[in-house]
Order: C-alpha cells, then sequence, then structure tokens
C-alpha cells in the first residue's frame, strides 16, 4: 500500500491542539454521535465524581486560568466510531468509549493518581499499540485542521473562550483596517472556492456584489446541509459556531451588507440553538448591532431554520424560502450577486467557505495557499462514513488522494459485522446525492475540483460514503434517484417525471423486470434530465446514475439479464440459502427469523422456506458460521 | 463549584412531538393570532409562522392554516401551498411517539431498510398510512440526521440510537408499548 503522497504530509502538522496548555481541563465531547452513546451522563457522572474526590472544579472559561480544574462539553471532535470520547489536559489523554461506569476510575486513577488506563486508550490496528492521545492517532496524526481546529476543544457556548483565542479579530480588522474592495482583493487572492459544492470562487462572488450599487445587501450562509452522509457544516456550527458567525460578518464588510441570515436545516436542532446563542452573545458584546466596532456601520444577523426541502440549498431556492414561498428556484441570471433577496444584491456561502474566510483575512492570502493545490487551495472537512474503521469527521488539504482519506486515515474497509478487511474496497460515493462513484482506479487521484469532475464526480458538500464489497451499486444507484426525485421541487418537468421514470426503470432492474432495452432508455433519461432542469439538483440528479453504470456496468447487466444480483442485495432477485456444509444447527437464526421462514432441529442442517422468506437478512447477520448464502 | 450543570443542551428537536394539542377551535384562534402577531403579521415570516403553529398542534389543521391566511391577508392556497411544500410539515395528525428512521447514504448502505420493514410490520404502518390508528406511533424516514458515526439510526422522540438491527427496533417498539400500556 502507498503511503505518503506529494500534497500530504502524512506526519501531522495540524492536530486539534488544546489552547491552554496549563490549565487542567476534563473535556466530554457532546457532538450528536457522542450524546448518542450516553456522552451526557458520562459529563454528569465526571461533576459529581470530581466534587466527591475534593477537586475545586469549575464548568465555566475563565481567561485567566486558576487552580482549578474545568470541565466542560464540546462540540464534535470528529472521530464518532470511538465516542463518547473525553480528553484529558494537559497530559493530552483521549480516552474512548467511555461509559458512566469508568468515570469513577478516570476520577481516582487519573486526576487523582495521575495514571492512564490502558483500556480505555485507542488502540491502532496496525501496529496494536495504544495511543495516548490525538498527537498519536493515525486518524488524526493524518489530518490538517484548520476550520476544525477548535472543534472539540473550546466551549461552542462561550464568546469569551473564542475570544480568548483571537475570535473576532478578523472581523475586527475588516471593518476597521480593511475597506470592502481590499477584503474582497484578499478572498481572491486566496483562491477559496465555495466550499458547498459548485467550487465557484468566493473572491469573485464577492466582488460581484460589491460592486452593485445597492443601498441594500444581504448575506445568507447557507446551512442547509442536505446531502444525506454529510455532517461536516452540523459539526462546525456545533463545535465552533462563532467562527461561522464571524466569517459571515467579513463577507457583510466585504460587500457592503447590513442585514445576514443563517439558514439552517431543522433536522440540526443543536445546530440551530449554538448559532442562535453565538448570535446573542455577539449581539450582547455589540458585535452585532449599531456602530460595529466603531466603524459607524450597523450589521444584523438571524438564524431561521428550514423546513425539510433538501432543494433549498440552491441559491434561488433558499431566497424564495426566506421570503416565505415555496422553496422552488428561478432561472439564472440574474445571479444573485445581481438581484436576490428581495431583489437586492445576495450573497450566499456555505458555512465551510465562511470559516475559511476568518482565517484568510487573519493570515493572510499566502498562508492559506500553502495548503492544498494551486487550482484548489486550502483544506476541506469530510463526512467520513459507511464501510470504514474510523467513521468521523476530518480535514485535509485539496490534492489529499482517497487512499490517504478511506484507508488511511479511515482505518480501511470493514465487512458487515465491522471487521477490517484487506480487500473490502469496492467505491467510495462522493458528493451526495449530485456526485459519483471512485473506485479502485482512483485510488491514488488526489482529491480536488477538477479532477473529480473529470472523474464523472463531485467534491460536493464533502460527503465520503465508503463502500465494500457486499454493497450493490445499483442499489445505491436507486437510493440516490429516489432521494431525488422525493426531493424534486416539480417546477421543472424533465426533474418531476424524468427522475421519477428513472426510479421505475432502477425498480424495473432490481426488481428483475428489465429487458435489453432498460439500460438504454435509463442512459437516454439520464441525459435528458441533466439537460432539461432548471438548477443544480435536476441537473446532477442523474450522476449516480451515470456514475455507476460507467464504473459498474458488469453489475447492472448481471440485474437485467442474468437477473441475479451479485451481492445479494436486492430482495427480488435474492434467493437465501443456508449451506449444509457450514450449518452447526445452532438455531439461532431461527430464533431470530421475523416470519418464522426457518426451520431445522438443534444440531441438523437448518432450511429457509423461500415461500415465507422476506430476504430481510437477518439470519446472515446472527449466524456466526457464515453459513446463510445469497444475501 | 459546579455552576451551570443543567446546560440546556439536553433537549433536540421537539417540532411534532410538543405534548397536549389544543383542541378546541377557539383555543386554536388565540393562539394562532399570537404566533402571527409575535411576527409582526409580516407574511416573509411564513414559513417560521407555521413551524410554530405545527409546534402548537403536533400538526397543521385545515381551519388553522385558512386562519393563517386570514391574519397575514394573502391567499389561503399560498400558505397551503408552502404547507404542503416542506417535508416537515404535517396536514395530517402525527402519532404521540415519533420513530424516525434515518435513510441517509451512510445508514442506508448499512441496511436500514430492513430495520424500517420490521417496525413497520409490528405497527401495522406503511408509507402511506405513517400513523396507527390510535394515534400512538408515527414511522417516518428522514434523509440524514447527521448522525453517520452511528449508522445505522433510529429516532425515538429526541432519542437518538445508534447500530440498529432490524430485532432491536422491534424491541425498541416493543418496550414503548409496555410502558405506554402500564398504568
Amino acid at each position: 500500500m502507498k503511503d505518503a503522497t506529494p500534497a500530504t504530509r502524512p506526519e501531522n502538522t495540524n492536530p486539534p491542539t488544546e489552547p491552554d496548555a496549563k490549565q487542567r481541563r476534563v473535556i466530554v465531547c457532546a457532538g450528536t454521535g457522542c450524546v448518542a452513546n450516553g456522552a451526557y451522563a458520562v459529563f454528569r457522572g465526571f461533576a459529581e465524581q470530581i466534587q466527591a474526590a475534593g477537586i475545586a472544579v469549575t464548568t465555566e472559561f475563565k481567561p485567566e486560568a486558576g487552580s482549578e480544574l474545568r470541565l466542560n462539553e464540546s462540540g464534535c471532535q470528529g472521530f464518532c466510531q470511538m465516542g463518547p470520547l473525553v480528553t484529558i489536559l494537559p497530559e493530552g489523554i483521549l480516552y474512548t468509549k467511555v461509559k458512566s461506569a469508568d468515570v469513577a476510575e478516570i476520577v481516582a486513577q487519573t486526576l487523582v493518581a495521575g495514571q492512564v488506563i490502558g483500556r480505555l486508550l485507542y488502540t491502532d490496528p496496525a501496529t496494536k499499540q495504544p495511543c495516548r492521545g490525538v498527537a498519536e492517532i493515525p486518524f488524526y496524526r493524518r489530518q490538517q485542521r484548520h476550520v476544525l481546529r477548535a472543534c472539540g476543544i473550546i466551549d461552542p457556548g462561550s464568546i469569551e473562550e473564542y475570544l480568548h483565542h483571537g475570535g473576532y479579530a478578523a472581523a475586527r480588522k475588516a471593518f476597521t483596517a480593511m475597506t470592502p474592495e481590499t477584503v474582497c482583493q484578499e478572498i481572491l487572492r486566496s483562491g477559496l472556492r465555495g466550499r458547498g459544492g459548485g467550487g465557484y470562487p468566493t473572491g469573485r462572488k464577492w466582488e460581484a456584489a460589491r460592486t452593485q450599487k445597492s443601498a441594500k445587501k444581504y448575506v445568507i450562509c447557507n446551512a442547509d446541509e442536505g446531502d444525506p452522509g454529510a455532517f461536516m457544516n452540523r459539526s462546525v456550527m456545533e463545535g465552533d459556531p462563532h467562527s461561522v458567525l464571524e466569517g459571515l460578518m467579513i463577507a457583510a464588510r466585504g460587500i457592503g451588507a447590513d442585514e445576514t441570515f443563517i439558514y439552517v436545516r431543522s433536522e440540526y436542532p443543536l445546530a440551530v440553538q449554538r448559532m442562535r446563542q453565538a448570535v446573542k452573545h455577539a449581539q450582547r458584546l455589540g458585535f452585532l448591532g449599531t456602530n460595529v466596532f466603531g466603524s459607524g456601520l450597523n450589521l444584523s444577523c438571524e438564524v431561521m431554520e428550514g423546513a425539510g426541502a433538501f432543494v433549498c440549498g440552491e441559491e434561488t431556492a433558499m431566497i424564495a424560502s426566506i421570503e416565505g414561498h415555496r422553496g422552488m428556484p428561478r432561472p439564472k441570471p440574474p445571479y444573485p450577486a445581481q438581484s436576490g433577496l428581495w431583489g437586492k444584491p445576495t450573497i450566499i456561502n456555505n458555512v465551510e467557505t465562511l470559516a475559511h474566510t476568518v482565517r484568510v483575512i487573519n493570515e493572510g492570502a499566502e498562508r492559506f495557499r500553502q495548503s492544498g493545490t494551486s487550482a484548489s487551495p486550502g483544506t476541506k472537512t469530510f463526512a467520513l462514513t459507511g464501510h470504514v474503521a474510523n467513521t468521523g469527521l476530518i480535514e485535509v488539504p485539496f490534492g489529499t488522494t482517497l487512499r490517504e482519506v478511506v484507508l488511511n486515515i479511515g482505518g480501511g474497509i470493514t465487512d458487515r459485522r465491522g471487521r477490517i478487511t484487506a480487500d473490502g474496497f469496492k467505491a467510495v460515493q462522493i458528493g451526495g446525492p449530485s456526485g459519483g462513484c471512485l473506485t479502485h482506479e482512483h485510488l491514488d487521484l488526489p482529491l480536488d475540483y477538477d479532477s473529480l469532475r473529470g472523474a464523472g464526480a463531485m467534491v460536493g458538500s464533502g460527503g465520503l460514503v465508503a463502500m465494500n464489497q457486499k454493497t450493490c451499486m445499483v442499489s445505491v444507484a436507486r437510493f440516490f434517484m429516489d432521494f431525488t426525485q422525493r426531493e424534486s421541487c416539480g417546477k421543472c418537468v424533465l426533474c418531476r417525471e424524468g427522475t421519477r421514470q428513472m426510479l421505475a426503470l432502477l425498480d424495473d432492474i432490481i426488481e428483475g423486470r428489465a429487458t435489453g432495452e432498460t439500460l438504454t432508455l435509463l442512459e437516454k433519461l439520464a441525459h435528458a434530465v441533466q439537460k432539461g432542469s432548471l438548477c443544480g439538483l435536476g441537473k446532477t440528479a442523474p450522476n449516480p446514475v451515470l456514475s455507476t453504470l460507467r464504473y459498474f456496468r458488469d453489475e447492472y447487466d448481471a440485474h437485467v439479464i442474468h437477473k441475479c444480483c451479485p451481492t445479494g442485495q436486492c430482495k427480488a432477485l435474492a434467493k437465501p440459502s443456508i449451506d449444509p456444509a457450514k450449518c452447526k444447527g445452532c438455531q439461532a437464526c431461527a430464533k431470530k427469523c421475523p416470519v418464522g421462514a426457518i426451520t431445522g432441529e438443534r444440531k441438523q442442517t437448518h432450511v429457509i422456506d423461500p415461500k415465507k422468506c422476506t430476504a430481510c437478512g437477518t439470519c446472515a447477520d446472527v449466524c456466526k458460521f457464515d453459513a446463510v448464502l445469497g444475501v | 463549584m459546579i455552576s451551570n450543570l443543567n446546560h440546556d443542551l439536553n433537549g433536540t428537536v421537539a417540532v411534532t412531538t410538543a405534548p397536549a394539542p389544543a383542541a378546541h377551535p377557539a383555543g386554536r384562534a388565540a393562539a394562532i393570532t399570537r404566533i402571527v402577531e409575535k411576527h409582526g403579521r409580516r407574511s416573509s415570516r411564513l414559513v417560521p409562522i407555521l413551524q410554530e403553529v405545527q409546534e402548537e398542534f403536533r400538526y397543521l389543521p385545515p381551519d388553522a392554516l385558512a386562519l393563517v391566511a386570514e391574519k397575514l391577508n394573502v391567499a389561503p392556497a399560498r400558505v397551503f401551498g408552502v404547507a404542503t411544500f416542506y417535508a416537515h410539515f404535517a396536514i395530517k395528525p402525527k402519532g404521540k411517539h415519533l420513530v424516525r428512521l434515518c435513510d441517509g447514504t451512510a445508514c442506508h448502505v448499512k441496511d436500514s431498510i430492513p430495520i424500517l420493514d420490521a417496525i413497520r410490520r409490528r405497527l401495522g404502518v406503511d408509507a402511506r398510512h405513517p400513523t396507527t390508528p390510535d394515534l400512538m406511533f408515527t414511522v417516518e424516514t428522514v434523509a440524514c440526521l447527521g448522525a453517520c458515526g452511528l449508522a445505522p439510526v433510529v429516532v425515538v422522540d429526541d432519542q437518538v440510537h445508534g447500530a440498529m438491527t432490524p430485532a432491536k427496533g422491534v424491541a425498541l417498539v416493543e418496550s414503548m408499548i409496555a410502558k405506554e400500556a402500564a398504568p
């Protein structure tokens, strides 16, 4: 396996660092993943046990670190697979999969006696060595975290802590020491491209809005992260909300807007709450309101919750939604930078794009360009999910290879029981419903806007779903088609009806009704939908189908010609059976079968009744001997 | 000393599971008036207004929509149009407990659909009729909850359950039924 790549230095560069090396701290990750695994109970356990141990403790940030221990929750630390995560500073110990039952031991052993508890450390599967903290864990060591730098360290509810680490310096600089022209110039020189998917140069967008002559202009932060399998923006908003708000303020200064909106998906209640809190705190300190930073300029910000429509991630649909209408896109031009919200010049930037602008203003365009590639500078966050050992949130420079991301940072491909397999890699889906699949041949392709487009995929917002050999690519294409046809707003006929017909054709393939013409028709229709749709949703909806057709044609042929699903995933074509050579007659499957389709005496080979079987796969899940075939 | 321990992060969204729908039409009118007034009777606030109305009644009753239109001085068609466009707005009443199965990409490739099938079969509901006749459960899919690290995920009311299987999903529903049946 190839290890390093020219674009990245595998040894890290920038792991999440603790800002206050001296203060004694216990940080409990309170990202969505850790919370679901009981992080709040762990947090409460610490609060009680630390007090019981007689240690002075505070949960609030204080600029002057005292002798007391600070206990706080943080946003997502990224390593979701291993949650709940507990970080102990200044030692830099990271405990993984912490249960509330472990808390007393951590307090007694680590906080009081200063010992590391080996069994709670992460073990590197490659070397079998326990890792003490993030600096030793390959998942973190191989990343370059800028946007995510403070996520998981600072208390997202404390504007004081954000300020303590240099927060709002960039916004202050933009408002007091820079003009709108110089702000736009700096962003333009940085080469920053929109992180929401399209990759349009941010500086050019701002410049277009800046040069419009209008007394009223708006900035909208697009936090309607709708791609299934993507949660980068959610994590940034939950973990470091002020960085998003600061970026929004810089954008407002750049184009001369005095009113801003943050449009957040309602599926992200915690992100909504954290952004609202951040806005309130910024208002309290006078960063929003009248005479911002003494510049004489006014600025307001409102957090608006979406209502569950994917298409609202499209700029003009989002504008319609904020105006109180159905979220339907309209033709461009005019571009929102010319005529957007209520007909005024408006720019819409993704959460991550805005967070990057803070660093561009603080450290300068040259510094920003030092990572990434010349056409795609900087870093990009990705949500790494699916069949990988380390699912979670990562940030790497553009130009990093897929191999580095999926196999090295991701720790390898897992099978259906979660075991790492050496040859399990089949594909990676990137870019969600607008993107495509990448295969073995792309493992050494540098990830950036242009190379991905060449491979028939796109960066999209950054959802990376790894898939193992047991994944049916026709089903994956159907999954995305089902998604886009449901989310089509209905305005364009080819998107509304075309995606529906494409779904019907895919159903024919999956359910064994396809004929020789089905694939030809599917392809023809796909190109028609691309051409005949107004907005990005329709234009890119056929991508998952076209890309799987391009790289997995043999799998489509197996469904169509041989009426067989090579992975056994398609129920209608699946014929589950029990391998007599492997079956031990343990009755585990018979007991768990939800429809009672499996019979067999103890220690005798079991049989599946095909008439009752729904091919749900429960039997294959519970069988310890891999004796169930065909599902 | 410990302060601030009752952090306000426990709650996730409760849009459709708010308690006690105000059944009486007169109570409804008062609630709607209050919400519309709060937003300054501005029609641009239609989406947040409907979100708050739904939080109040657990769904959007037709007469409530008509009343919102009247108060905002816009055509009822516009209000109905918005209410039917967005997935989060429900025109039909939902059950007391909302079971949401995540069918995002990560959950999907980790076999979320068999879990959905198993839960639906146990409750006797389907995609067209997602709510049990006794208005106890509504079973829905949701595009992505962003908890992909825990896939596949089922959210019951506000509680996220990760690494689910069909058997675990049914057990979850069974435990809730048992809890409801307990005196």
